[in-house]
């Protein structure tokens, strides 16, 4: 019963977690008409659909306050387990808890790529269920810590991918979430974003949320988490303080 | 920190995720809360169809005018094609208002199919990163296409005001249009979810529509189409209950005085029953599917 007994209240429990996904390698075949034909009349699946097992069996408790990095190698499984956390991936066997809703921050995902700058932030705030009001309010904040300055009112298009990231990172993070879940988003900002949102990443632990971030710089880990997750292959290698998973994650990788 | 590496198999997750009122990440809201927070994000939706109305235009030379020019070109076709060169208009006096009425009610419920069934693949990123509910989307796109169509009711006010004379049945439109419109929600929640999961049906949707578009006596009147071929009086009865004829009939009656003649039977009657059974079946149906939107 240590878990229970330690006083500190969690807000993501990962049971036995399993993530499989079903991805499309590729086509299979010629890719023409008839190929496809043939392949109806034989009644097969798709024909090249693999089956990725993902995540692999990866148990942990994280509390409130908590900032906990997940570092590993490039498809090590980071982000796929950041979406189950969020809810976005069926895990195929095993559970995950949240208290509240987690929000995930990624790079690639672009909001509204045609429409202006500002209109993100009114249509993101409005969508995480922001009142008119509160966002009038906040708005201002928003542009500041984006640090888009004039550049607001073009389209999101126009856009370097440093710049969508700080304002994607600038309204996710206008609401207090429970739990936020940063994927890399913050590896395309300049060093000056990369401070404000350690700043905010801080803050926002010190609401009592829990705060998940996946990065490949691991100062950015061991500056802002107390705690570390390394995943390889899927499979959860260590879980500790972030200084102690981040010196044992380099040695392997230094071989 | 008390909180590192903890053994997690000491304990039962379970239990102490009930314990601190943890719930599981991908679950479906009960139906009455998911409506509730559909309601509170009205703001969002009004505010994503008005974003998209601008981005449609943004590039066009002659922007919104488009919204007026569009049924107009569209209806100039029509037009040309079944007045003119097929001369289906023979028996119905204000051909060109009883072809307008018909072109707009079916392009309303078409394009929110057609649009709505690709509402949520468009916006992948978007749902990844936020959440709220996905419902909220298509009723966007529907308020898009319900605006486009309240334009095209102003051009069809004008054009039967000169010809005809305005008359207070035009009141009656209103609530065909309301009629119309829950119908259309709920069609384009169905068309949204099986179009996520299966995307062949974008392909497919086209053809369904403009069949339907053929069938649902837009270009002539059904009575009299029928009555020309002494179709036996069971046919209209099962043309009516087709709920596109009813929608387009209502708005007939509203408009048109001479239309009587070429009424379908309890067109007002089958245009609730359709719109309260699919609003209903269409929000029931996509919340079913609210936990798997997005994934992948």
């Amino acid at each position: 019963m240590a878990v229970a007994d330690s006083g500190a209240e969690p807000t993501v429990i990962a049971d036995h977690l399993d993530i499989i996904y079903k991805v499309i390698a590729g086509q299979g075949g010629k890719g023409t008409a008839a190929t496809a034909f043939r392949r109806i009349l034989k009644r097969q699946d798709r024909p090249t659909i693999r089956e990725v097992h993902a995540v692999k069996d990866v148990n942990f408790v994280a509390y409130k306050g908590d900032a906990i990095g997940v570092i590993g190698r490039n498809g090590s499984g980071k982000s796929t387990l950041l979406r189950a956390i969020a809810g976005l991936l069926p895990p195929a066997s095993g559970v995950v808890y949240t208290g509240g809703q987690p929000s995930l921050l990624g790079v690639n995902a672009a909001m509204m790529n045609d429409l202006t700058g500002d209109r993100n932030v009114v249509l993101g705030c409005l969508a995480m269920g922001m009142s008119a009001a509160e966002i009038q309010q906040r708005y201002d904040e928003i542009v500041e810590f984006s640090g888009i300055g004039e550049f607001i009112d073009l389209p999101m298009s126009t856009y370097s991918s440093g710049m969508a990231a700080r304002l994607k990172f600038a309204i996710a993070s206008a609401k207090t979430h429970d739990i936020l879940l940063v994927d890399e988003a913050l590896a395309t900002g300049d060093a000056e974003f990369r401070v404000r949102s350690e700043r905010k990443i801080r803050d926002l632990r010190d609401q009592a949320g829990t705060v998940f971030l996946v990065s490949h710089s691991l100062d950015v880990v061991l500056d802002t988490c107390n705690r570390a997750l390394w995943l390889d292959g899927g499979v959860l290698r260590l879980d500790g303080t972030a200084e102690e998973v981040v010196a044992a994650y380099t040695k392997f990788a230094r071989g | 920190m008390p909180t590192a590496a903890e053994p997690t198999g000491a304990t039962d997750p379970a239990a102490l995720a009930e314990r601190y009122g943890l719930s599981k990440s991908s679950i479906r809201p009960p139906l009455n809360s998911y409506l509730r927070e559909l309601w509170s994000r009205r703001q969002f939706v009004l505010s994503y169809a008005r974003a998209r109305t601008y981005a449609m235009y943004a590039g066009a030379r002659l922007g919104s005018f488009w919204q007026v020019l569009t049924p107009l070109l569209n209806a100039a076709v029509y037009y040309l094609a079944f007045g003119v060169l097929l001369g289906t208009k023979n028996g119905i006096d204000n051909y060109v208002a009883f072809l307008l009425s018909g072109i707009f009610v079916f392009t309303f419920t078409q394009r929110c199919m057609t649009e709505g069934s690709r509402s949520l693949a468009l916006n992948l990123s978007l749902i990844r990163t936020l959440h709220f509910p996905r419902a909220t989307l298509p009723l966007a796109y529907v308020l898009n296409e319900l605006n486009q169509m309240l334009v095209s009711l102003c051009l069809l006010f004008v054009i039967v005001g000169f010809t005809d004379g305005i008359s207070w049945r035009w009141l009656l439109v209103a609530p065909a249009m309301v009629l119309q419109t829950m119908f259309n929600i709920g069609i384009t929640l169905v068309c949204a979810r099986v179009g996520t999961f299966v995307s062949d049906i974008s392909q497919l949707l086209p053809f369904v529509t403009r069949t339907w578009l053929y069938a649902s006596g837009i270009f002539f009147s059904l009575p009299a189409k029928l009555a020309e071929v002494d179709a036996p009086s069971w046919v209209i009865k099962v043309l009516a209950l087709n709920p596109i004829s009813a929608y387009i009939d209502i708005v007939r009656r509203s408009l048109l005085a001479e239309h009587e003649a070429n009424e379908l039977p309890h067109a007002w009657t089958i245009a609730i029953v359709w719109s309260f059974v699919m609003l209903v079946a269409g929000l029931v149906y996509f919340w079913r599917a609210e936990d798997r939107y997005g994934r992948g």
